[in-house]
């Protein structure tokens, strides 16, 4: 195989008819499922070019989620860490917790043309769940998430939440019972009732168009933090940080900076026990190319190409594969990706919930355990953010187990 | 002419129907694998369909989601599959064997000297389920180049500009998956794909196998009536499980192909 790793006119450009980022992404589907893929790419592209479509999408955005998100200057972080200074995106302040909220409105919409009259969903930690659930609730679509054996009994908040909306959730047995089986389960589920349904994917993966089209809903993000930085600062970031799990929070983040090669992004994967470990779910750091859910990209796998676990402290970076685009970036080396174990995860955690008030999902706590090891080491006039993908609500439990805590 | 051509000739020149059967590589494991697979010819099985695990098959049904992760279990990897089948070819070097399986195990691997190993162990034709046309070229080109056929899938969605478009570039024979849905389901409508298949029969020369939620000789005849071949899977590899720790496994699989040999 031979990587073509000229960097090209625009990074924005991707990706191709074909759905490729380069070598990545693409459509390796079963062939029952390929005229529905094109039908939804078909779909989402005469929407994404229909000004009426992106009305109704910003409308609920402000009144439904609460958009823009502020754009908020950490002031005591900043003196704590004492280099550059640090601002967070607010995603985490949107309607239901994070930024996953973006995506799930923007695919029901693309849903709803299609004529689909029902949604389904998988979920690892149980937040796109409840985001898919939330919107099918306001829709009044039945709403159907599959979600790994393992994760129904570590989440149950969240599954309570899903059943309160309204949805079915079906834990999934099959293989591992975790986020990836989850995903498997929902393809399946999707080939067997391809006539009504409609995938709602929860991250920048799986086939083309989904990695293209969460990544158009979740640069909202990356739109509002270009314009409230110019109001704040006249000028655009240095640095952009955001975790990774299947990479839409830091897709929505990074895309509309790209082609601004003077601002510097680095995506932050979940590296569990320590990448050169087994147990971690860092799959650009510590992985491979290969092809799983109807995607090119990297997975963790063996030397015979069967996938393995991924393991992190959050639930919701838990999966053995990265989207496509950030494999392609990755090659091109225009985003770095670096990667936190899970002990510093868990101590950024605490940190920003002392430094700034702010309780954090364990996902964006991986970013702000980046921010500490980089942010002392950067001229105090080096403007970074970082994506505060989702609150920590959710993860209250996992991380008083983790300190030997009783709640 | 290549064995699949000449199976298909041959039965079709005696009016009959070609049974293709189903197991897992390495389910339970690789010795039981190579015995169970020698009895095939011999009770009635005219094509045989051999399975590559894969951790993640997603258009699989449990009964082989589960055959694969006990084949996985007991150490088969494609170096197994391929062994497999260089040890069956010692004994017959006439049926027609597949590889059916998802990609990622066979990119790994590497298209091209995958190809290359495959055909020299002796293997006939590839159905990858996870490479619809939009994404074939990278393996099927190496295939087809090394003498094997690329056997293509065909849906009850396959209809249109879409069926001309998968029946480009296939050889061998088409399989047509009878059911919306994963393997060893839902049962199909057989006045469905009977209307299908005479479309797609208008438009090539192909045989069609139909497969997915055929079990009984009942359905193997049933489906028979409309199409050239019958492929059943989940039903024999329910079976081998049922029995893998029977001394009699291959004998117990050789009566249930014989009965669908029977019925078709």
């Amino acid at each position: 195989m031979v990587t073509d790793k000229k960097i090209p006119n625009s990074f924005m450009n991707g990706p191709d008819e074909n759905g490729h980022f380069g070598l990545y992404g693409g459509r390796y589907v079963a062939e029952t499922l390929m005229p529905l893929i094109l039908e939804v790419e078909k779909a989402w592209h005469t929407a994404r070019d229909d000004d009426v479509f992106w009305e109704e999408f910003h409308a609920l955005a402000k009144d439904y989620v609460g958009r823009p998100s502020p754009l908020y200057y950490a002031k005591a972080t900043t003196a704590h860490l004492g280099g550059a200074k640090i601002y967070f995106k607010r995603d985490e302040l949107n309607h239901t917790g994070a930024h996953k909220i973006n995506h799930c409105l923007g695919q029901i919409l693309v849903a709803r043309r299609m004529g689909k009259t029902r949604i389904i969903a998988e979920t690892g930690a149980g937040q796109h769940g409840v985001a898919t659930a939330t919107v099918c609730a306001l829709f009044d679509m039945p709403c159907t998430v599959f979600m790994g054996a393992e994760d129904v009994e570590r989440q149950s908040p969240n599954v309570f939440r899903m059943k309160l909306l309204g949805a079915e959730v079906i834990p999934v047995t099959s293989g591992s019972g975790t986020l990836k089986d989850a995903m498997n389960e929902a393809l399946r589920h999707w080939v067997a009732n391809v006539e009504d349904t409609y995938y709602l994917i929860g991250t920048v993966a799986g086939p083309h168009p989904f990695p293209e089209m969460v990544r158009d809903f979740q640069s909202v993000m990356g739109k509002e933090v270009r314009e409230q930085m110019m109001e704040k600062e006249g000028r655009l970031p240095d640095s952009l940080v955001a975790c990774i799990g299947g990479g839409s929070n830091a897709m929505g983040l990074f895309h509309p900076f790209l082609d601004d090669t003077d601002v510097r992004m680095m995506g932050v994967e979940a590296g569990g026990h320590g990448v050169n470990t087994d147990k971690h779910a860092a799959s650009l750091t510590g992985g491979s190319t290969g092809i799983l859910h109807g995607m090119r990209s990297y997975f963790l796998q063996n030397d015979d190409g069967q996938i393995t676990e991924a393991h992190s402290i959050s639930a919701g970076l838990d999966y053995p594969g990265i989207g496509p685009e950030h494999a392609y970036l990755h090659d091109l080396k225009r985003v770095q990706y670096v990667s936190v174990t899970d002990g510093e995860a868990l101590e950024a955690f605490q940190m920003l919930s002392k430094l700034e008030g702010i309780i954090p999902a364990l996902e964006p706590s991986h970013a702000f355990a980046h921010v500490m090891k980089i942010a002392p080491t950067l001229p105090k006039d080096h403007i970074l953010v970082m994506n505060l993908c989702g609150r920590g609500d959710k993860d209250i439990f996992t991380v008083a187990e983790k300190l030997g805590l009783e709640i | 002419m290549s064995r699949i051509e000449t199976t298909f000739s041959a039965l079709q020149a005696d009016n009959k129907k070609v049974l293709i059967t189903f197991i897992m590589a390495g389910d339970p494991d690789a010795e039981k694998t190579l015995n169970v697979l020698s009895a095939l010819p011999d009770s009635g099985a005219d094509l045989i369909e051999i399975g590559m695990p894969f951790t993640d098959p997603m258009a699989d049904g449990p009964a082989i989601q589960d055959a694969g992760l006990r084949a996985l279990d007991s150490g088969m990897d494609i170096k197994g599959v391929l062994t497999l089948v260089k040890k069956f070819r010692q004994n017959n070097a006439v049926i027609p064997i597949i590889l059916m399986g998802y990609f990622n195990p066979i990119y790994k691997y590497g298209c091209d000297i995958f190809s290359k190993d495959a055909a020299a162990a002796g293997v006939d034709g590839l159905i990858i389920v996870d490479l619809p046309p939009e994404e074939d070229t990278e393996l099927r080109v190496p295939a087809q180049d090394a003498g094997l056929d690329f056997i293509k899938l065909l849906t009850p969605t396959t209809k249109g500009e879409r069926l001309d478009k998968v029946l480009q570039n296939a050889s061998g024979f088409l399989y047509y998956v009878s059911i919306a849905g994963v393997t060893g389901t839902k049962s199909a409508n057989i006045d469905e794909v009977g209307a299908h298949i005479i479309d797609i029969k208008a438009k090539t020369s192909l045989p069609v196998a139909v497969g997915f939620g055929i079990k009984t000789p009942t359905d193997a005849a049933n489906m028979s009536k409309i199409a050239d071949a019958v492929v059943v899977g989940s039903a024999i590899v329910e079976n081998i499980k049922q029995n893998q720790s029977s001394n009699d496994l291959s004998d117990i699989i050789s009566t249930q192909v014989h009965a669908l040999k029977e019925a078709i």
